[in-house]
């Protein structure tokens, strides 16, 4: 593990330094080509200047932005039990110092992301879209995988190339721009130096053909590292798993859907365990300047490993279907010989999936990060309750039954998720029985005091009936 | 000439002394580790004999003609908590995992249980926690081979026979953990 970090740190900051010169040389040569004598020294401060508090501003509330950019909203343990596990189980796979919060997005598009520079204080989020598709073993595939790239130090590579990947494309598109709607004025520079005319032009086209080119580099070397790092947590998820199989179908069910997810944008799209923007029907150029690999690659190599799930079966495994042209897992990592079994798929409780009741619960699951409380009818229909309603009573959508709704202890019951309400548990408790005398051989209706209807079949002959909303007992006498 | 050896003895044992502290430091941080993942193995085994009691009596009622299941598992796991060494309770620890398992394949004959609410989240509960032993064990492993590694290697195996450092114990169990054939798709 260790040796993996370190590896990656060396990496790391070559790329940092050859994207750090590209930005000083970008602000020098565009602060020379507009001041010739002082310029290059202006532009270099000016470009350091944003840099720094660009990534202070990350590193400090980069995690948090990213989550109120993405509308996660952190949900508790009541609220999706196994989710926790998941991530507690993978906490403990990972020897991670302290429980990741949990976030769920509210949204159809099944992607999750893992975010925080340190161990001891990270988050992962996942949508409901991703949790109303997988099984137990998909998700703690996802799971593995977004843990795998804070231990790492994916999270940090990205928060800090990131912004020095947008300091560089935002001086060059200001440059290239005020170039555009100002020629005018930057003749007016250009004629100025007598002298130097001719070595001024020069600085301007160099400018102008580095601005162009310098976001094109950065950006492809940003997206090389990072589709190299996707492998990788590939690599580390399946050894913390011991199951490769799960991530496999996990990738494999989410790249079946073309939904794109609504909050995430170029930036953020590498900490995603799938690319969340998909543009169909541009494969071709999407090799170079994608994220991440491509899905299809990164399962077949997981379904390919066998004998054992250390990162030198997947290095076997890539480079058997890669062609082996260059090592995903830094050398130290290979050295990681302990066999690791690959263990059994873990028994599913419920297999048979019903998709309305899917689509209910994620609904439910939802309203419940949303702070609804839910109240169970004495009918059995779980009425949601919005946090900010404020009428004391409410009648049944189903049974027109009156329920006082307890305004007070609204946010408490949100918290633990469904009640059933005092004055109903009331009623269940001691339902009287009621009698109900036939007047003739005929169909007849009897009401019951919850106010449902039950017809009596002239061939009807047992002596009691049960409400079918309140279970109360009626009693037929002939 | 005198002044320069007194000199470069001085930062030898300067050296020397910063190195051991240095080495010392890392073997406690590494067995502290050991420690640590092995209390959370035990903070998981805890868990898993505290949720037993409520799966038994939620399945009492379906399970009527399987009392023997039933009361395996409630003796595997009073025997669990009853046990000392470290030897008897991974014993224990593993015939209490086999008389889940056994368990669990019962269930399947009886699907008013499986579809009981109560019974899905304790089962939930028990799948995870079994999850949470084995990825337990899984990392105390991992950080014994870490520090049994330290202890052997050189140069740090000077200072662990100094301080009388001693490799831990690998938690194994026989029979249960075997590499599963590999499907090919």
């Amino acid at each position: 593990m260790w040796e993996l970090i370190r590896a990656n740190k060396r990496k790391s900051i070559i790329l940092f330094f050859c994207m750090g010169i590209c930005l000083l040389l970008l602000g020098y040569l565009i602060g020379a080509a507009f001041y010739p004598k002082s310029g290059g020294i202006i532009g270099i401060s000016v470009a350091a200047g944003l840099w720094f508090i660009m990534s202070l501003v990350s590193y400090f509330s980069g995690d948090s932005i990213i989550l109120t950019m993405s509308g996660a909203r952190e949900v508790t343990p009541e609220i999706h039990p196994q989710l926790f596990n998941i991530v507690e189980e993978m906490k403990i796979a990972a020897n991670l110092p302290a429980m990741p919060r949990v976030y769920i997005i509210d949204d159809p598009a099944p992607n999750a992301f893992a975010t925080g520079t340190k161990p001891n204080k990270c988050a992962i989020a996942v949508t409901a879209g991703l949790l109303s598709r997988l099984n137990r073993d998909e998700l703690q595939g996802v799971v593995a995988h977004e843990l795998s790239h804070i231990i790492n130090r994916d999270v940090l590579f990205v928060t800090f190339a990131g912004v020095l990947l947008g300091s560089i494309v935002l001086i060059s598109q200001v440059f290239l721009r005020s170039m555009w709607y100002s020629s005018g004025s930057s003749k007016r520079y250009r004629s100025s130096g007598k002298s130097g005319g001719q070595a001024q032009l020069i600085i301007w086209a160099v400018a102008i053909v580095f601005a162009i080119l310098a976001p094109i580099f950065a950006q492809l070397l940003y997206f090389a590292l990072s589709r190299k790092r996707e492998y990788l947590a590939d690599a580390s998820g399946a050894r913390l798993t011991r199951y490769p199989e799960g991530l496999a179908s996990a990738l494999e069910k989410i790249s079946r859907t073309h939904l794109n997810l609504a909050s995430a944008n170029k930036a953020t799209a590498p900490m995603y365990i799938i690319n969340p923007i998909k543009k169909l029907g541009a494969i071709g150029l999407s090799d170079m300047t994608s994220t991440h690999p491509p899905t299809s690659e990164r399962i077949r190599i997981l379904r390919s490993i066998s004998q054992g799930v250390n990162y030198s079966n997947y290095q076997k495994a890539f480079s058997a279907i890669k062609g082996g042209i260059s090592p995903i897992i830094p050398a130290s990592g290979i050295k990681d010989s302990k066999v690791i079994p690959i263990r059994k798929a873990s028994v599913e409780p419920n297999q048979e999936h019903n998709k309305k009741k899917d689509a209910r619960e994620i609904g439910d699951l939802i309203r419940a990060v949303n702070k609804f409380a839910f109240l169970v009818c004495a009918c059995g229909l779980k009425i949601k309750i919005p946090p900010d309603f404020n009428k004391p009573r409410i009648n049944c959508p189903r049974c027109r039954r009156d329920i006082e709704v307890p305004l007070g202890e609204l946010a408490a019951i949100a918290a633990v998720g469904a009640v059933i309400p005092e004055d109903t548990k009331q009623k269940q408790a001691n339902l009287e029985p009621l009698t109900y005398k036939r007047k003739g051989a005929g169909w007849e209706s009897v009401t019951c005091s919850c106010g449902r209807l039950r017809q009596i079949s002239p061939k009807f002959l047992g002596s009691r009936i049960i409400c079918n909303d309140c279970g109360r007992k009626i009693n037929i006498v002939n | 000439m005198g002044m320069i050896l007194l000199f470069v003895v001085l930062a030898i044992i300067v050296f020397a002394v910063l190195f051991v502290v240095g080495v010392f430091n890392s073997l406690v941080g590494l067995k502290n580790q050991v420690k640590n993942a092995w209390s959370q193995i035990d903070v998981q085994l805890k868990r898993r004999h505290d949720l037993i009691p409520n799966l038994v009596e939620t399945a009492k009622g379906y399970m009527q003609h399987e009392r023997g299941t039933l009361e395996n598992i409630t003796k595997a796991r009073s025997d669990a908590m009853g046990a000392k060494s470290v030897g008897d309770k991974a014993k224990a620890e593993s015939s209490l995992s086999g008389a889940m398992g056994k368990f669990f394949l019962v269930v399947e004959n009886y699907p008013d249980l499986k579809a009981n609410q109560n019974f899905l989240a304790v089962q939930e509960e028990l799948t995870s926690t079994e999850n949470k032993i084995a990825f337990a064990r899984q990392n105390y492993n991992d950080q014994v081979l870490f520090f049994n590694n330290k202890i052997q290697m050189v140069p740090s195996n000077i200072i662990a026979g100094m301080f009388n450092f001693k490799s831990q114990e690998f938690f194994e169990v026989e029979g249960q953990e075997k590499a599963v054939p590999k499907v090919k798709f």
